[in-house]
C-alpha cells in the first residue's frame, strides 16, 4: 500500500512543454507513472511523445480522466496554476516550483481549505510510491517497494536517507517532500496521520530542519495518536540565526525554530532522533523488532 | 531582503505613517547640513546598519547643535559598530540618519509578520515597547496583543478597534492610532513584506503618535514584482563573498569555522555542516550548488570557498540525482586544472553514476581524499586539518 499516489494515479503535467516539464515528464513516464496529459496555454493540440497537450487543465481532465496534477511553472504563475488544478476538480496537486511569494501561498491555502485537496509542496522534490507512481524529480532507482514511509522538508537529504534505507533492505511505501517554503500544503501531521492509517506502512522516517514549528507539532501528534515507530533527523544545528539557509522556510527567527528545540520536542515525545542520516536504518531495525 | 531604517521610514511616510522629521547623510558635512535644515535644538544621530541593538553599541546618540551632530557623525561614519546582533566583528557604518529629537511620554510595540502555523498575517502590539519583542514574549507574554487576519477578507475595522482599546489609549490617541494600524497593514500586503515593525511606537509629550524606529523586511520570493524595493538593496551591508556567489546563482552563507563545504541541496548542506561540528570541527560556510549544478557552478563554488582565508580544508558532499556523479567529477577535475586549491579536499559522492565518478577521480591523479559516508567524510576532513 501507499499514500496519496499509487498505480491508479493519472497525471496531467502543467507546464509540460517547458524544459523542466518535458525532461521530467519523460523521466516520470520511464519510471512507469501514468502521464495522460500535458497543459500549456496556447499549445493545445500539440503532443509530447504522444501525450496530448491542452490549453486548460479542465479540458485536459475532461478528455483524459487525469486525477492528479504536477506543476512545472515559473514562480510568478504557480499559485494560479494550483488554483486552476483545484478548480478542475483534481484532488492531488504536486507543485514543484521554488520561489512562490508567501502572500500568494497564503491566498492559495485559504482557498483550498475544506476542499479535501492533497497539495504537495511547493518547493518540493515531489512524491513517489515506489513501483507504482513517481510525481517528482527524484531519481527513481534509489527507491524500492517496501513498508517505510518517508516525510521530509528537503530534497537531496531525503535521497540520502532513502538510499541508506534501500541499501539496508528497507523499501518504502511512499516518500514525500513536503516542501522547503514557509507556507506549504500537506504537512508532517497530515502525513503522519495517513501513514498511521496505511496498512502498508510499518514505520516512518521524518526529516526536518530549522524554521517554523512543523516538527514540534509532529512530536505532539506522535505522542497523542501514533503507534507506529518514527525515526527523525533534523538539519541545521549549526545554522546561524536570522539567515535563510537555502530554503525560504529554513530560518531561525527570534530564538524560535531552532534545531535544538525540535530535537528536544521529538525526543520528549518518544521519537528517536539520529545524529547522522546513515544511522536511520539501524534504528528502524531496532524499533521494528520490538 | 532587509533595508535601512531611513528607507523604511520613507516607505512608511508614503503610507501616511507618522515618522520623525529627518534625513540621511553619508558624510559629517552632510549630517550637519541635515541638522541645520531640520532646525530646532535637539537632534538624534542614528547609525544605519542592518542589525538591531544599535543603542547598546553606541550607534544612537543625541546632540544639541548641528555642530555637535557633525562631530558625532564624523566619529560614527567609517567606524565599526558592535551590537548584540552583529557578532564580535561588528559592522562598518556607511550612513547615518539625523532626526529631530522628540520628548517621549510613552513607548509601545507594533509589528506585522506572517504566522506560519496559522498560515495568515498576524498583527502584534504591546503597551510596552523599546525592548525586543521576543524578550517581552518570554518575560510577560500577557502583555502581547495579537490579531490574526483572515486572508479572504483582510483586516477589519473591529480588529483595529480591538487593538486600539487593548493598548489602553485615551480617546484622542485611539483615533490617531487606528489609521496607523490600517496603513501599516496595507503597506505590508502591497509591498510583500515578511516583517514590518515599529519599535518603539511612541506617544510624544505633545500627544502625537510617531514611529520612532522602523524596520521593513521583504519576502525575497516576491522581489520580482517590487523593483522599487530592490533598488533599496545596500550591497555594502552584505558579505562580499555572498554577493559574488549570488552572481553565479550559488547559495552561499559565510560562517566562522575553517572547514569549507560544498553540497547539492539546502537540507543536505545544513546536515553536512552539522556533521562537521559533530566530528569536532566548525563549518566555514553554507554552500548549496543546487540539484542541477553545472560544471561552471562547481568551479565557481570552489573559487569562492578558497577565497575565504579561514578555510583550511574542503568537504564536498554530493548526492547525485539529476546531477550525475560523473558530471561532478569532470567539473572538479576541470576546476582544479584552472585554480590552485592549496588545502586538502575530501569528497563524498553517492547516487547516480557514482562508480563512473569515482573512477574518473582516481584516474585524474588528483590528490583527493575519498569517503563513503557523511560521518567518515567529516572525520577525514577534520583529520586532514590536524595533520
Amino acid at each position: 500500500m501507499s499514500i496519496v499516489v499509487n498505480e491508479n494515479t493519472k497525471v496531467i503535467v502543467q507546464g509540460m512543454t517547458g524544459n523542466e516539464g518535458m525532461f521530467h515528464t519523460r523521466q516520470m513516464v520511464q519510471y512507469g507513472t501514468k502521464v495522460v496529459a500535458g497543459m500549456t496555454p496556447g499549445k493545445g493540440g500539440q503532443a509530447v511523445d504522444g501525450i496530448p497537450v491542452f490549453n486548460t487543465v479542465a479540458s485536459g481532465v475532461k478528455a483524459t480522466g487525469a486525477n492528479a496534477s504536477i506543476i512545472f511553472v515559473p514562480p510568478a504563475f504557480s499559485a494560479d496554476s494550483v488554483l486552476e488544478a483545484a478548480e478542475a476538480g483534481l484532488k492531488t496537486i504536486v507543485c514543484m516550483t521554488e520561489g512562490i511569494p508567501t502572500m500568494d501561498m497564503i491566498q492559495v491555502k485559504h482557498h483550498l481549505k475544506g476542499k479535501n485537496i492533497h497539495l504537495v509542496g511547493p518547493n518540493t522534490p515531489g512524491i513517489i510510491s515506489p513501483g507504482k507512481c513517481k510525481m517528482g524529480v527524484m531519481a527513481g532507482y534509489i527507491h524500492k517497494e517496501g513498508t517505510i514511509g518517508v516525510i521530509s522538508r528537503s530534497g537531496t537529504l531525503t535521497y540520502e536517507a532513502v538510499d541508506h534505507l534501500t541499501k539496508n533492505g528497507f523499501g518504502q511505501s511512499t516518500c514525500i517532500g513536503i516542501g522547503g517554503d514557509p507556507i506549504i500544503g500537506l504537512d508532517f501531521v497530515d502525513l503522519l496521520e495517513m501513514f498511521e492509517k496505511d496498512p502498508g506502512t510499518e514505520a516512518v522516517v521524518l526529516i526536518g530542519e530549522i524554521g517554523g514549528t512543523a516538527e514540534e507539532e509532529a512530536a505532539e501528534f506522535y505522542k497523542r495518536n501514533m503507534k507506529k515507530p518514527v525515526v527523525a533527523f533534523i538539519a541545521g544545528k549549526t545554522a546561524p540565526p536570522g539567515r535563510r539557509m537555502g530554503h525560504a522556510g529554513a530560518i531561525v527567527s527570534g530564538g524560535s525554530g531552532t534545531a535544538a528545540q525540535k530535537v528536544e520536542f521529538l525526543e520528549r515525545a518518544g521519537i528517536k532522533v539520529v545524529d547522522y542520516p546513515e544511522f536511520i536504518p539501524q534504528e528502524i531495525k531496532k524499533l521494528l523488532k520490538k | 531582503m532587509k533595508i535601512h531604517e531611513y528607507q523604511a521610514k520613507q516607505i512608511m511616510a508614503a503610507y501616511a505613517v507618522p515618522v520623525p522629521k529627518g534625513g540621511m547623510a553619508q558624510t559629517a558635512a552632510e549630517a550637519k547640513e541635515v541638522a541645520s535644515r531640520l532646525g530646532g535644538s535637539r537632534f538624534v544621530v542614528k547609525a544605519q546598519v542592518h542589525a538591531g541593538g544599535r543603542g547598546k553599541g553606541g550607534g544612537i546618540k543625541t546632540a544639541d547643535s548641528p555642530a555637535q551632530v557633525e562631530t558625532l557623525a564624523k566619529a560614527m561614519l567609517g567606524s565599526k559598530l558592535v551590537t548584540p546582533q552583529t557578532g564580535a566583528e561588528g559592522k562598518v557604518v556607511h550612513k547615518v540618519l539625523i532626526e529631530e529629537a522628540v520628548d517621549i511620554s510613552r513607548e509601545m510595540y507594533f509589528g506585522i509578520t506572517v504566522d506560519r502555523a496559522r498560515e495568515c498575517v498576524v498583527i502584534i502590539a504591546s503597551k510596552e515597547g523599546g525592548m525586543e519583542i521576543e524578550e517581552l514574549a518570554k518575560t510577560s507574554p500577557e502583555k502581547i496583543i495579537k490579531e490574526w487576519v483572515d486572508p479572504g477578507i483582510g483586516l477589519k475595522p473591529f480588529q483595529v478597534s480591538k487593538m486600539a482599546f487593548a493598548l489602553e489609549l485615551d480617546p484622542a490617541l485611539r483615533k490617531s492610532i487606528s489609521p496607523l494600524i490600517s496603513s501599516l497593514y496595507k503597506l505590508f500586503i502591497e509591498k510583500d513584506c515578511s516583517l514590518a515593525e515599529i519599535n518603539p511606537l511612541v506617544v510624544t509629550r505633545e500627544g502625537q503618535v510617531l514611529a520612532l524606529d522602523a524596520k521593513l523586511n521583504f519576502d525575497d520570493n516576491a522581489l520580482y514584482r517590487h523593483k522599487d524595493a530592490v533598488e533599496m538593496r545596500d550591497a555594502l551591508e552584505e558579505e562580499p563573498l555572498e554577493v559574488e556567489a549570488s552572481k553565479h546563482n550559488l547559495n552561499y552563507i559565510k560562517l566562522d569555522g575553517n572547514v569549507g563545504c560544498m553540497v547539492n541541496g539546502a537540507g543536505l548542506a545544513m546536515a553536512t555542516m552539522d556533521v562537521i561540528k559533530l566530528a569536532g570541527g566548525m563549518p566555514a560556510n553554507f554552500l548549496d550548488v543546487g540539484g542541477g549544478a553545472t560544471v561552471d557552478m562547481v568551479k565557481n563554488g570552489l573559487k569562492i570557498l578558497i577565497s575565504d582565508p579561514k578555510v583550511k580544508a574542503i568537504l564536498i558532499n554530493i548526492f547525485g540525482g539529476i546531477l550525475r556523479c560523473d558530471t561532478l567529477a569532470k567539473g572538479l577535475i576541470e576546476a582544479t586544472s584552472e585554480i590552485k586549491i592549496g588545502v586538502p579536499v575530501v569528497i563524498r559522492m553517492e547516487g547516480t553514476n557514482v562508480e563512473a565518478g569515482r573512477q574518473l577521480l582516481k584516474e585524474s591523479g588528483l590528490k583527493l581524499l575519498v569517503a563513503e559516508t557523511m560521518k567518515e567524510a567529516a572525520q577525514k576532513v577534520i583529520a586532514s586539518i590536524k595533520q
